[in-house]
């Protein structure tokens, strides 16, 4: 007999674990389903809709360890009515869940390669799954390079874990800053600048690449320019998801709809897109 | 015996693809230095001499942002060059480098340099075309700093 499938414009209800402060406005949720059931399984890079009823529903990338599936795990900056509203969520409080949903980071191409996994501020958080999959499975992958760009040391989201993660003496991680105060003893430049100061092939590398959208254009370029292939590269788009089904057209991005089609893109698919105003 | 500082010169970036004659050149104007934590490598406003090729340590340029504390603007880190006013009048160093980590680099005499270029229009092309295309880096990474790229607003 043929399962029913749940309706996916249907939010199942999650219950809020736990609430990590990271940064200012910046938080991390912990949910769990309601029902007691296990979390879907998720793709990395993938993304749900979380609603707050009578507020609203808005898209946020998986942060969680795909190893972890007692939890959903969500990091989000608080900017607008829905994130602002997450933010006041207190333990025990109930949202809507749908998802996951979209395209993922191609790590399963990555076997054998050098990965290079370069973030912009809030664009760790999608990233940190990879971080998490890339280190339980370390030896399937060449050299692993994690470069994070941030405005200031104040701004360094999971910031425990970067330094855990450089512990490793097989990942090499580093971290730049726009700018910074006197007592500053990392590097300060954009993460542009960390590439070429990485060690790796670019004739066997891949990079995943997340930010906001000029970082990423720039971080994409400085990568091709090492000669890293453009269809080894793959960037994550944001775009206004509504439906997350490729119905509605509010995520259109020209012939793409970045929540079926994306968020994850080979660079060479949209290079030209990213240069072009409003699309 | 004294040992040449030509190899050291040829491993770095700068210099990649230089002739043994050139570098040969090149060494005559150079010797190893090292900076202890937080020694500074020169002020703001000072005459500037010479450049340096950073071959261990981090180097951070700064400048001051009375009254409150100095800025680092960018860290200079290794196989990387810092300075570039030797090369341009009115030869005044623009910022402050200090070590942030223990430093080893290669000074690269400036006036020492020019005179080889200018003697060598080979060397001295090949000096200011290089120095031009760190300039021209530096710029774009500026300018992407100045963009404030990671900012949202949260107002």
């Amino acid at each position: 007999m043929t399962p029913i499938l749940a309706d996916p414009m249907l939010p199942r209800l999650y219950r809020l674990q736990r609430v990590h402060q990271e940064i200012p406005h910046t938080f991390t949720l912990e949910l769990a389903p309601e029902d007691g059931e296990a979390i879907p399984p998720f793709h990395l890079g993938q993304f749900n809709m979380l609603s707050v009823f009578g507020v609203g529903e808005i898209p946020l990338s998986i942060s969680g360890n795909p190893a972890k599936p007692q939890h959903l795990v969500h990091t989000i900056r608080a900017v607008g009515s829905v994130s602002r509203a997450l933010q006041r969520f207190k333990k025990g409080e109930v949202l809507g869940v749908r998802g996951p949903f979209g395209s993922h980071w191609p790590l399963e191409q990555a076997t054998g390669k050098d990965l290079i996994i370069a973030a912009g501020g809030l664009g760790l958080a999608p990233l940190r799954s990879v971080m998490y999959q890339v280190i339980a499975e370390r030896a399937r992958y060449g050299k692993v390079i994690m470069l994070y760009g941030t405005r200031t040391p104040a701004d360094i989201l999971y910031r425990r874990e970067l330094e855990r993660w450089r512990g490793h003496l097989d990942l090499e991680v580093s971290v730049t800053v726009d700018r910074a105060p006197d007592d500053w003893r990392g590097s300060v430049g954009v993460v542009t600048r960390l590439i070429a100061r990485a060690s790796f092939d670019p004739a066997r590398a891949m990079a995943f690449v997340c930010g906001p959208e000029i970082m990423m254009r720039f971080t994409a370029s400085s990568l091709t320019a090492c000669g890293v292939a453009e269809d080894q590269i793959y960037l994550s788009l944001e775009r206004n998801m509504k439906c997350a089904l490729g119905f509605c057209g509010h995520c259109q991005y020209r012939e793409y709809f970045v929540c079926r089609d994306g968020p994850i893109f080979p660079y060479g698919s949209i290079r030209e897109l990213l240069r072009e105003e409003e699309i | 015996m004294t040992q040449t500082l030509t190899p050291i010169l040829a491993a770095h970036p700068f210099f990649h693809g230089f002739d043994a004659r050139t570098l040969d050149l090149v060494a005559g104007c150079a010797r190893n230095v090292q900076f202890e934590r937080e020694h500074y490598l020169f002020h703001e406003g000072e005459a500037a001499n010479a450049f340096y090729l950073i071959r261990s340590g981090k180097v951070a340029l700064e400048t001051s942002a009375a009254p409150h504390r100095p800025v680092i603007i960018e860290t200079i880190e290794p196989n990387e060059v810092l300075g570039w006013s030797w090369l341009f009048p009115p030869y005044r160093w623009h910022f402050t480098a200090r070590a942030i980590e223990p430093v080893h680099a290669l000074l690269l005499d400036g006036a020492c340099l020019r005179a080889k270029g200018e003697a060598d229009h080979d060397l001295g092309y090949e000096l200011v075309r290089r120095a031009a295309q760190i300039l021209m880096q530096r710029l774009q990474a500026t300018r992407l700093q100045l963009l404030d790229m990671y900012y949202v607003d949260t107002d």
